[in-house]
């Protein structure tokens, strides 16, 4: 038998956005007086159709096609408005998709929320045969699992006071616990894990990998949480604006995705300059014949160009710079008092040079700002300038897509002799 | 591992296994009708009870209005049994459309987090409705005791007219509860059709009195119908059906079954988008 369990087929999902009307749902009135408005258009010139120009189609969803196997752990990951959600809708029948196909082996069971159903007044027992007969559980199932729902819970000694009375780590933890313990075989999970303390969040992603290694269940996860991801999907999918752009190794995908991750604003100019605040007037990498540069040889200096208006001054103003590398953690600031350069001008230009054979190659991002400290930050640019530092040979080179830091080290070595 | 089923998902394709689903979801159906029953007196401080006095009064009121003031005929038994009779069936039918044109919005988080035939929500909410139906049935059997009224062997065909109460509170509850979905102007058409109908159907008063020229017209009310039905089995004796009436209305009752199930249909797979 073949062990595709989720077939997706030129998957689309298409919303109109109608710019008319405000509301989120229909009036009646509305629908009849439009139904009387296209009436008087089509008698007065019944050729031109009934196209209105103010509705527009939105694709949330895009001719996306994919296949899960038995037993895979899929992360997908995306901005926000990729997708992600209205898939995940999609395979649980929640929406209708409007072209397209999807073929499921198997019963499905969707944690798009925690606690979804759950009743504030009913008490911790009665919410858990509701919640699990909404999840898709038989009653028997449920009487059988139950002790297992309330250690995993943690809540004994409160399963007959009303859920309105809990605190919501006691709600969200038993929410999961009904959850984690239906035994369908694909689990579409969204987000859930974002709440929870971090104690709770481990317990939860060790259940779900022991749900799919041992018991050889698929999982469908939908995260930001790229570490979670990381440590429980084998594939990623990476969504886009509705189109799925990267389907592979969780580890190849994660690559990817953060390369994509933020539009990359190659340089900052601009021309609007405002005489009330401080601001970059411009901001680019240039190599060392000062040309823009997005590419650094790792045995090449990289320099950064920047020019300030300087329209509010104050000698306590500073200019400080940060590089972030591709996870966006920061690797160093510099921190530049301006006073000590300052003549009087209202613009100042600098060039910022960082020394050859010191960033590892990799990707790499700026973040500037001119603080005016404990009063104001003036223009933060961040997740700018993005660059790339090249593998040329350096003597890393054969470890080259390992992680072995993001900064060659400056050190010293010296052979001692052996004592004795 | 043949035997798992393959579910196949498409534009536009009507679900053949609905009915089947519908079945295999039944305990969510019985989840959510005692999730229902059992909040609804929660946190009050007669509870139930409630059930009993709401229409124990308006049967009072009605019992003086029409039966003393107006001196209206009763069909030979008791006015307070002649309201009570009707009051049964249009409190559950008043009570059941309220309760559904409203499920879908109060369910909104399991609409766009779940997914389940849609049908069992208004159908789990008009059994919370039959529910206060059965005890407030308990009021018309003191009633009965207390003026000593015994009925005759038509009682046992009350059965069937409660399953036409049942298919008109489906059939108009699922009308409501997909119209409310999407327009909101039901939220407030509906309390007002539940006021009105209350007088417009023969609650307070035996329809004998109305015009036997107006009768087949005043039939296309569905309740009027089930009202009359209600009263030949309980009332007993003198109490008559007029047949083509009868018909009439129990063919409106069915046909507004059967459409409703249809649009509600036709609409639920867009309610998650909707609501």
């Amino acid at each position: 038998m073949d062990d595709t369990v989720i077939k997706v087929d030129n998957l689309s999902k298409k919303y109109i956005l109608s710019h008319r009307q405000r509301e989120s749902y229909a009036a009646l009135r509305d629908v009849i007086t439009r139904g009387v408005q296209n009436l008087g258009r089509k008698i007065l010139s019944p050729f031109s159709g009934s196209q209105s120009s103010t509705t527009e189609e939105f694709f949330a969803l895009k001719d996306v096609s994919f296949e899960i196997k038995r037993g895979d752990r899929v992360g997908i990951i995306g901005r926000n408005g990729a997708g992600k959600s209205t898939l995940l809708k999609l395979l649980s029948r929640i929406t209708e998709p409007s072209n397209g196909r999807i073929e499921i082996t198997g019963r499905v069971a969707s944690l798009l929320e925690v606690g979804t159903g759950f009743h504030p007044e009913l008490t911790g027992r009665e919410n858990i045969y509701l919640n699990g007969a909404i999840l898709g559980m038989a009653r028997m199932e449920i009487k059988r699992k139950f002790d297992e729902i309330v250690a995993f819970a943690e809540i004994e000694r409160f399963l007959d006071t009303p859920v309105k009375r809990y605190s919501s780590g006691m709600y969200v933890r038993l929410a999961f616990a009904v959850a984690a313990n239906l035994e369908p075989e694909i689990l579409l999970v969204d987000e859930v894990l974002a709440v929870g303390d971090a104690q709770f969040q481990k317990k939860c992603v060790g259940k779900m990998e022991e749900v799919s290694k041992n018991k050889g269940r698929t999982v469908l996860f939908v995260s930001h949480n790229m570490g979670i991801v990381a440590q429980l999907c084998e594939k990623t999918i990476v969504l886009e604006k509705g189109v799925l752009v990267f389907n592979n190794d969780t580890p190849l995908a994660i690559d990817f995705y953060s390369k994509r991750g933020s539009q990359n604003i190659k340089k900052i100019q601009r021309e609007d300059l405002s005489d009330k605040t401080n601001q970059f007037i411009s901001v680019k990498n240039v190599d060392e014949a000062l040309k823009e540069a997005e590419a650094f040889d790792y045995d090449e200096e990289i320099n950064l160009l920047v020019e300030l208006n300087l329209s509010r001054w104050s000698q306590f103003l500073e200019l400080a710079i940060s590089l972030y590398d591709k996870d966006k953690k920061r690797i160093f600031t510099i921190l530049e008092p301006l006073a000590k350069y300052y003549t009087g001008e209202k613009i100042m230009r600098f060039q910022i040079t960082i020394p050859a054979k010191f960033i590892a190659p990799g990707r790499y991002s700026w973040l500037m700002c001119m603080p005016l400290p404990g009063i104001e930050n003036y223009d933060l640019l961040d997740d700018i300038c993005k660059f790339n530092v090249l593998e040329t040979g350096s003597e890393f080179a054969r470890y080259y897509g390992r992680d072995y830091g993001v900064v060659f080290a400056r050190y010293k070595i010296k052979k001692l002799k052996l004592l004795g | 591992m043949n035997t798992e089923k393959k579910l196949i998902i498409e534009a536009g394709r009507t679900e053949k296994h609905y009915w089947l689903d519908l079945w295999r979801y039944r305990e969510l159906f019985y989840f959510l009708a005692w999730r229902d029953i059992l909040v609804r007196y929660k946190q009050t401080v007669i509870g139930f009870v409630w059930a009993l006095i709401r229409p124990f009064l308006t049967m009072v009121v009605f019992t003086v209005v029409f039966g003393k003031l107006a001196r209206l005929p009763s069909e030979g038994a008791p006015y307070p049994i002649l309201v009570f009779a009707a009051m049964l069936p249009w409190q559950f039918f008043s009570n059941s459309l309220a309760e559904a044109s409203g499920s879908l919005i109060g369910n909104a988080n399991l609409i766009s987090k779940v997914y389940f035939p849609r049908l069992i929500i208004p159908a789990s909410s008009i059994i919370t409705g039959f529910v206060d139906f059965l005890i407030s049935a308990l009021i018309l059997a003191g009633l009965m005791m207390w003026y000593h009224f015994v009925p005759d062997w038509r009682i046992v065909t009350l059965p069937f007219f409660v399953a036409i109460a049942f298919a008109a509170a489906m059939g108009c509850g699922l009308w409501l509860t997909a119209l409310n979905a999407k327009y909101r102007d039901f939220r407030y058409i509906v309390p007002f059709i539940v006021q009105l109908g209350l007088y417009i159907s023969p609650v307070g008063f035996s329809s004998s009195i109305i015009p036997q020229k107006w009768r087949l017209l005043y039939s296309l009310n569905p309740m009027v119908g089930v009202i009359d039905g209600f009263r030949w089995a309980i009332l007993g004796g003198q109490s008559a059906v007029y047949m083509p009436g009868f018909l009439i209305s129990t063919g409106v009752v069915l046909l507004a079954l059967v459409s409703g199930i249809w649009y509600f249909r036709k609409t639920e797979k867009t309610f998650a988008d909707v609501i």
